[in-house]
Parts: structure tokens; C-alpha cells; sequence
């Protein structure tokens, strides 16, 4: 554990001093194959190859039963692949771990502890001292505009509120890349909008590593620096496309025509796969 | 808006919230119908005495035996033999059914042993305990812990097995250990459930008590109900019963009272 650490802390410093998109890769997906159950089983994921550089927001988009989510878990370490390698910051994944954190689809902030204990949770299990963790807990807090509902229970929140506390927990552990498995996915497309601006802002401020999961084009375009598309049966990376639109983003951006093109370009991917279907 | 609705209409919308004003008046018109079934009963003679006693008898036996302190005598074993058998029963069932729950290991040699006992009458085991344990008041608390125990177990471990995998992938994404998972993370998870798993197996204790001193006790409740069958003292019978009765009700509300005090946050 304290290895990790150190690792992050020299990943940060190493982005201090120099540009943050040539400054390595994080984590390498290499020929990362899925099979569920025996040989003859549904293939899930087929022959997987992508890299996330340091600090890059990299999104996949896929429809539901594409494999995307599987490949996430595979990433966390929550489930092995049945070929294939998965390294971040060199390492190979075998277990799950605090330099990789994940916020997942469904809710899962521990009901039996307020929002200030759910993100204090990970430091203290790293064991740093209560002061640090204090200053860890109130930075995240504020980062996510919680810190009025610090002694609130989860039950007592909002779907959005929810999600912000579980970015928060995640970040408060300082992973080396942060998965999201359709973190927005539950919630309604105003408050999906709102979490969206979020954690743009967050992530504009944090410089984390974020390999983030999606069906939603749109969700895909306004985050991503690239856009990972993928198809289902088996799950395979059909096509990568650089979203090359101007940081800081607005919500407005998906009017413009720049955004429209490479819309259209995904959908018309996304439609191949659906027609060849039929 | 709609026009108001009617107090029948809300009484009769599935599902619908009643005022408490309404809600304790049910109730306690249910208590006068029962008693005042048993007074008619009783009183009109439409049944001897010697078989219902009147509502005036029973609370008359109820007086006499509290003055000279056998009532309270009496509740007390019983109360004593029930809670014992209760808290050795959960001492072992919540850490072996989490464990139970959490870890296939464990389940697949205990399940179909724990499933076999459980469905075995526990009147029959009461002559095996006389002749392992003998006649004190360890057969009595045995005769508790083996009705509750096997029950409580298969209960606590669906506790268990019921806790979001992803809250536990979750813990795992933040640094807890696989072995740590089990008491960081299912074990609070399914707290709320394993307390009220352990009221509904405290009533059930409960309804094992006069079987506990069906044979070779001195005293309590259930002691005295057999005796009093003996003598035909049908009122200390129903005394007896309401003793029972009200002593699960008060465990029942101080479980609902631990539940909230210590899992707050659980609806």
C-alpha cells in the first residue's frame, strides 16, 4: 500500500514539472479477452487493446451488453480477464486496490456512515493521521458543494447528491485513474447535466487520470479528450476519436457544429452495428 | 384540484395513510371487541367458568399472586431461561451466519445439516436433553436455544448474502482487504436486518417457554399453567398466557428501540 502511495506522489510530481498529456501513460489495456463461463461461453470482450495517458479523461461509449462495464471491472480488478494483461503506472493488476478507484452506476455510498465518514473512509483505511484526514474530508467537501450535508446520512440524499459524495470518496484516496461506470446513468438528464459541469470542473482542477463508461453520445463528447466507441458481440473497440472541441467546455457545446459532425460520426458507427444486427 | 377526498375513500385506497387518531381508535376498538367477547362469554354463562373464567377472576388471581410476590417470581425464571437461551443462541448465530452468508466455504457444509435440523420438532430432543443435561435449568435454556439457534442462522446468513456486491466491490476499490470485507463492510450493511431478524426469532423464544417447562421444572410461567391445569385454575392459565404475552410485546418494543438507536440511518 505504502508503495502506492509513494507511486502517486512521484506521478504528481513528474506532472508538475512538465506537460501533462506526454507525461506517460497510466493505464495499458493489452489483447484483453472475456469469456464467461467455458470455452464454448458468450464471448464478452474480444482481443482489448487501449492506453490511458496521464491526466487524460478517456470515455468509451457502447450500447448496453457492449462490454464496456465488464471492461471496467477487469481494469478495477474486481473480476480477471480470461487472456490478456491490464498495467497501471507499469504495474499488473491482479486485485482490486486504492490507486484505482471506481464510482459505479448504482449507488453504493455505506448507508451506515454520514458523507463525511464515506469519504474519510479510504484515508483511513490507508491509515493516514486524523488531522490529514480532516483536511482531505473538508477539501473534497467543498470540491463537490457538500459541505453543508457533512453529517447527513446517505439515505437523507438526493440520486445527484449521492454521486457527488461517491466522486468525492474516490478522489479523497488520490487513485492513480478513476473509473466510472455510468455514474449519471440513474439520474435525470437535468441533474445528468449539472454532475457533467461538475466533474469537468473537478477534474479541470484535480488532473486525474478518468476512464470513464457511457451509452451516452452526448455524455461521451462534452467530457472526453477521446472517445473509445465500442460495439457489442463481442465487445470490441471499433473506432477512437479525438474530441479536439476548446477546454473549459460549457453544456452549450453540444450546439455547435464541431460537436454535431463528430456526433454524427459515432452514430453513424453505433448504426453499422445495429444494421448488420438485422 | 381534486375535491377533497372522503375519510372512507382514504380507508378504503390501498396502500393510504390514516390520521393516528384513527389508527389508535381501530386498535383499541379491536381490544374492547376481544374483551368484551370473553366478558359476554364468560358473564352470560354461554360457557361454564370452570372453562373461560370472567375478565374479573383472572385480573382478581392477577392481584393476589402479585401481593405475595409469586407472579413476579414466576416471570422472572421464565424471563431468565428465555433471555439466556436468546443471547447464547445470537452470541453464536450472527458471527457464524455472517460468515455463513458471506463465504460459500462455509455455507456448503453447514447449509444441508442446518436445513435437516431445523424442520426436527423440538419436543422430540426434550428426552434426549433430560438425559444429557438433566432436569435444571440448563435443559429448559437448551430447549430455547436449540428452537431459536438453527432458525436464526439460515435468517442471518440471507442477511448477509444480501448485501449489495457492489458496495462490497466498492470497499475493495478503496482499500479494504478481502478479509476485512466481512466486518467493515457486510456486517454493518446487514445490521438493520439482523436486528430485526433477532426480534422476530425473540417471539418465537418466546412460544418455546411452556415447552422448556413442560417437564421438570419448579417454576415459572409455564410451570404454573401446568399446574394450575392439574387443580382446573383456568384463571391462572389465562394469567399466565397474558404474562407471556405482554413480556413479548416489551422485548419486542426495546428491539425496536435498539434497532433505532443504533442503526439510525436505516429506514
Amino acid at each position: 500500500m505504502t508503495e502506492s502511495i509513494k507511486a502517486n506522489n512521484l506521478a504528481g510530481a513528474a506532472y508538475a514539472s512538465g506537460d501533462p498529456r506526454s507525461a506517460g501513460t497510466t493505464m495499458a489495456i493489452e489483447d484483453v479477452t472475456l469469456r464467461y463461463g467455458d470455452a464454448n461461453g458468450v464471448l464478452a470482450l474480444d482481443d482489448v487493446s487501449l492506453k490511458v495517458a496521464r491526466n487524460e479523461f478517456c470515455v468509451i461509449v457502447g450500447p448496453s451488453g457492449c462490454g464496456k462495464s465488464s471492461l471496467l471491472y477487469l481494469a478495477a480488478g474486481l473480476n480477471d480477464a480470461t487472456s490478456g494483461s491490464i498495467k497501471v503506472d507499469g504495474r499488473e493488476v491482479i486485485e482490486p486496490g486504492p490507486d484505482r478507484g471506481m464510482v459505479f452506476q448504482s449507488y453504493t455510498l455505506f448507508p451506515w456512515l454520514t458523507v463525511r465518514a464515506n469519504i474519510e473512509y479510504g484515508p483511513k483505511r490507508k491509515g493516514l493521521p486524523a488531522e490529514r484526514r480532516r483536511q482531505i474530508v473538508n477539501q473534497y467537501l467543498n470540491e463537490v458543494g457538500l459541505t453543508p450535508f457533512a453529517d447527513h446520512y446517505p439515505a437523507q440524499l438526493s440520486g445527484g447528491m449521492k454521486q457527488r459524495v461517491a466522486i468525492a470518496r474516490a478522489l479523497a484516496n488520490d487513485p492513480a485513474v478513476l473509473l466510472m461506470d455510468e455514474p449519471f446513468g440513474a439520474l435525470d438528464s437535468q441533474t445528468r447535466g449539472t454532475m457533467q459541469k461538475l466533474l469537468l470542473r473537478v477534474w479541470e482542477r484535480q488532473q486525474k487520470t478518468v476512464l470513464f463508461v457511457t451509452h451516452d453520445i452526448d455524455e461521451a463528447l462534452v467530457l472526453g479528450d477521446r472517445v473509445l466507441v465500442m460495439t457489442a458481440r463481442p465487445g470490441k473497440i471499433k473506432a477512437e476519436i479525438e474530441v479536439d472541441i476548446p477546454r473549459p467546455r460549457s453544456m452549450d457545446v453540444i450546439l455547435e457544429p464541431d460537436f454535431i459532425a463528430l456526433k454524427r460520426r459515432i452514430l453513424g458507427l453505433l448504426h453499422d452495428e445495429i444494421d448488420e444486427d438485422h | 384540484m381534486a375535491q377533497r377526498r372522503t375519510a372512507w375513500t382514504r380507508l378504503t385506497t390501498p396502500f393510504a395513510n390514516i390520521p393516528a387518531g384513527t389508527a389508535t381508535t381501530l386498535a383499541l376498538a379491536m381490544w374492547v371487541v376481544v374483551i368484551g367477547g370473553w366478558a359476554l362469554l364468560s358473564y352470560g354463562r354461554v360457557v361454564p367458568n370452570m372453562f373461560l373464567p370472567t375478565p374479573g377472576t383472572v385480573l382478581q388471581t392477577t392481584y393476589r399472586m402479585s401481593l405475595d410476590g409469586s407472579l413476579f417470581y414466576h416471570t422472572l425464571t421464565s424471563a431468565k431461561v428465555v433471555l439466556l437461551g436468546f443471547i447464547v443462541s445470537s452470541l453464536i448465530a450472527v458471527p457464524l451466519g455472517l460468515w455463513m452468508g458471506t463465504y460459500r466455504a462455509v455455507q456448503a457444509p453447514l447449509e444441508p445439516l442446518v436445513n435437516f435440523i431445523r424442520y426436527l420438532p423440538v419436543t422430540s430432543f426434550v428426552p434426549l436433553f433430560i438425559l444429557w443435561i438433566g432436569i435444571g435449568i440448563e435443559q429448559r435454556i437448551a430447549v430455547i436455544f436449540f428452537g431459536t439457534f438453527f432458525q436464526q442462522l439460515v435468517m442471518i446468513s440471507d442477511c448477509a448474502r444480501s448485501v449489495s456486491r457492489d458496495l462490497v466491490n466498492a470497499s475493495y476499490t478503496l482499500g479494504t482487504k478481502r478479509s476485512e470485507a466481512v466486518w467493515h463492510v457486510i456486517f454493518p450493511a446487514a445490521l438493520p436486518a439482523i436486528l430485526d431478524t433477532l426480534r422476530v426469532t425473540m417471539g418465537w423464544a418466546w412460544t418455546y417457554l411452556v415447552v422448556a417447562e413442560l417437564v421438570a421444572a419448579s417454576s415459572g410461567l409455564g410451570y404454573i399453567s401446568l399446574k394450575a391445569m392439574r387443580g382446573f385454575q383456568v384463571d391462572v392459565i389465562f394469567m399466565a398466557i397474558a404474562a407471556i404475552g405482554l413480556l413479548g410485546l416489551i422485548t419486542d418494543t426495546a428491539f425496536r428501540i435498539i434497532r433505532a438507536r443504533v442503526a439510525p440511518w436505516a429506514p
